[in-house]
């Protein structure tokens, strides 16, 4: 089964003739994704490179059967393109784009509530489900189908998880980029319950990194409710505080939000955590082991 | 991006917050003047800089003089400013090199009846503003939250800022009374919607004062903008004080690129920040030290990773560098003819360990073997590290 990608999927992208839309629109293609079409608004009724092109969303809903959306739109307009998705029906919104502002972000949430859908990002990879469909920007050739359910706040920190996990013989059910911002629609909670429900996912890797505290949150779900396999690697453990690594979420402030925490918090929950990034992989067949061994 | 205090009160007091009345001055003359014009009896003379714990704060240049005085006449006003412009004030929030201060800000006195804390952030998990609030004034909010969390007061809200109903919760609970709640309700409201219309990522008042006379006043304002939502705003690039920041930070950021320093001699070079951040890691667990964190982004060209190592090597204590790449929808054919453009033009003279996996990595591979380079080419992220942290055992 895996989750949020399936066989059904219909895929469009907001932001298609754009440059990295239509780029990542034809790797996603190439991938096997159903690709339907893209919205650009003025540019409704052309086609570019074979995709169909709508000036809104809610047409390529009625008109192409979407209900998946990733979202290119530079950041000023990313909250509206993602509000758009919602008010059209469409059930998963990926958004890729990174910088979007964060009150922005807080309009989305508030527009989100009660609504039947799930938005993952922004700043985020994508979502993938080897050898079935690809939905974002991470190179399709690394991934393998198999038992091991990824999530991550991080990109090439993830690929690199991933390409780990491929060399070791682990194939992947699902892998979900949450994205690097301090709000984003989709948490570990959210993605762990949806692992921990999907039968094809044997064992989960997180990868969380410095900031906030959604992996605290993540591992006391983890010690109550997650029954699978569970391994984890924590970025940042040498960053210094006040300072934003990079990503927007990724900042020790007042002295929370520190690796050292969070590994102490998952580690407590039975999470077998990876000391360095080059162990991700071997840290998920410890757990995996752990398991089997009683 | 951060402003400073006499910048953020000077917004606030434009968006109908109150604080004190106040004069920036740059020159010692300019801070009597001030004194003058407020009118006495008394001021206080604050340093400005992007720090806190400033009263506390000394100067290396004249250990005996804090970063926030209260003065009772022009001359006193003076003698301060004097000591304190162009010497480096070194507080627990600023590390033992200190910071320099250009400007001072000097303010009227109020009558104060109580000093209260207020704080307003971005909370990941309410999934919006929260405003904090407590009766222990002046002190940190983190010493307070673990020593006394029963006594912070939090109120999240949304997009349309605080509700009226909120603000008197808020103003009851501290304790206030009469015409102070009316005031407090006032500042309260205002201040959320600053917050909202200016996009701030964090907002604080220590001490958030109440008069004598009833009146809610901030004494302090420490105000931060999301970087994200600077583009609204074009007219704060104006308020950005670019001695505040570290230089290198600043060019780095003009290229595109997410450059941190760190103390350690070990420079890295990285595409993504979650992987930069565990380059970092990785350095320290096979005992070595991080120079820097430092982010090519997903489309690195040849100009951004030749400025990106003229970064890392402008740093005097950088003696190796690592160059890391995990090549996704960007190739690693590409980075390695950036690569070898860039070291070329650069001119190294520290070992290079890079170490390249993913999208055309045997191609790329072979490039670098045959680049005639002394480079010293890693095979996994183990080797990788072991290699450059060994180049400086040698």
């Amino acid at each position: 089964m895996s989750i949020l990608v399936d066989r059904d999927t219909r895929v469009i992208c907001q932001g298609i003739t754009g440059k990295a839309g239509l780029f990542h629109s034809q790797k996603c293609r190439e991938y096997g994704t159903p690709m339907v079409g893209g919205v650009t608004p003025g540019k409704g009724g052309t086609e570019i490179d074979g995709f169909p092109v709508f000036n809104t969303v809610e047409e390529t809903v009625r008109k192409a059967g979407a209900n998946t959306t990733m979202i290119f739109v530079p950041p000023p307009f990313c909250a509206d393109a993602i509000m758009e998705a919602a008010d059209a029906g469409i059930k998963l919104i990926i958004a890729i784009t990174e910088g979007v502002p964060v009150l922005d972000m807080v309009r989305v949430s508030n527009y989100l509530k009660g609504r039947d859908c799930r938005l993952v990002g922004p700043n985020c990879p994508g979502v993938i489900t080897p050898g079935v469909a690809k939905i974002g920007i991470m190179p399709g050739y690394i991934h393998k189908p198999g038992p091991i359910g990824l999530m991550s706040r991080s990109g090439t920190l993830t690929y690199e998880a991933v390409w780990q996990l491929s060399n070791l013989g682990l194939g992947q059910s699902t892998c979900v980029g949450l994205g690097g911002d301090p709000i984003v629609g989709t948490s570990f909670i959210d993605v762990l319950e949806m692992f921990e429900n999907d039968p094809e996912t044997e064992a989960i890797l997180m990868m969380g990194e410095i900031g906030g505290n959604a992996e605290e949150m993540a591992a006391a779900y983890i010690k109550e409710h997650v029954t699978k396999p569970v391994a984890a690697f924590i970025a940042g453990r040498t960053a210094p505080p006040g300072k934003r690594m990079g990503h927007a979420g990724a900042i020790i402030s007042g002295g929370s939000g520190t690796a050292t925490e969070k590994v102490a918090a998952l580690e407590a929950a039975g999470v077998v955590v990876a000391e360095s990034p080059a162990d991700m992989g071997t840290a998920m067949q410890r757990a995996i082991e752990r398991r089997k061994n009683g | 991006m951060k402003i400073h205090e006499y910048q953020a009160k000077q917004l606030l007091a434009q968006a109908g917050v109150a604080v004190p009345p106040g004069h920036v001055a740059r020159t010692a003359e300019e801070a009597a003047e001030a004194f003058n014009k407020l009118g006495g009896p008394i001021a206080v003379v604050k340093s400005q800089i992007h720090a806190g714990g400033r009263g506390k704060g000394t100067f290396k240049e004249h250990p005996e003089q804090r970063g926030v005085v209260l003065v009772r006449s022009a001359d006193e006003a003076r003698e301060n400013a004097a000591r304190m412009l162009g010497s480096t004030l070194v507080t627990k929030q600023t590390g033992p090199e200190g910071k320099t201060v250009n400007v001072v800000f000097v303010e009227g006195g109020v009558n104060i009846a109580r000093e209260l804390y207020l704080g307003i952030v971005v909370d990941r998990q309410a999934g919006g503003p929260v405003m904090i609030m407590s009766t222990e004034g002046g002190m940190e909010i983190e010493e307070v939250a673990a020593e006394h969390p029963e006594k912070i007061l939090r109120e999240p809200f949304g997009p349309d800022g605080l509700y009226p109903f909120q603000a008197r919760k808020l103003a009851f609970a501290l304790g206030l009374e009469g015409a102070q709640v009316r005031s407090a309700e006032k500042f309260l409201l205002q201040l959320a919607r600053f917050f909202i219309t200016n996009d701030c990522s964090m907002a604080e008042v220590n001490p958030l004062v109440v008069t004598k006379e009833g009146e809610m006043i901030a004494l302090d304002a420490k105000v931060t903008f999301d970087d994200n939502a600077l583009f609204r705003h074009p007219d704060f690039k104006e308020l950005r004080d670019l001695s505040e920041e570290d230089p290198m930070e600043v060019r780095a950021a003009d290229t595109g690129l997410s450059y941190v320093k760190l103390e350690g001699n070990i420079g890295c070079l990285v595409n993504g920040a979650g992987l930069a951040m565990s380059t970092m890691d990785l350095i320290k667990y096979h005992g070595g030290e991080p120079a820097n964190f430092l982010d090519v982004g997903g489309g690195a060209n040849v100009e951004q990773v030749t400025e990106a190592f003229r970064i890392i090597l402008a740093d005097p204590n950088v003696k190796a560098v690592l160059v890391n790449i995990f090549g996704g929808i960007m190739q690693c054919d590409t980075i390695v003819e950036a690569l070898l453009t860039a070291y070329e033009k650069v001119g190294f003279n520290v070992p290079l360990v890079v170490r390249l996996e993913g999208t055309n990595v045997e191609k790329a591979r072979k490039m670098l073997a045959e680049s005639g380079r002394e480079i010293i080419s890693a095979s996994d992220l183990t080797d990788a590290a072991k290699k450059v942290v060994a180049t400086l055992g040698a």
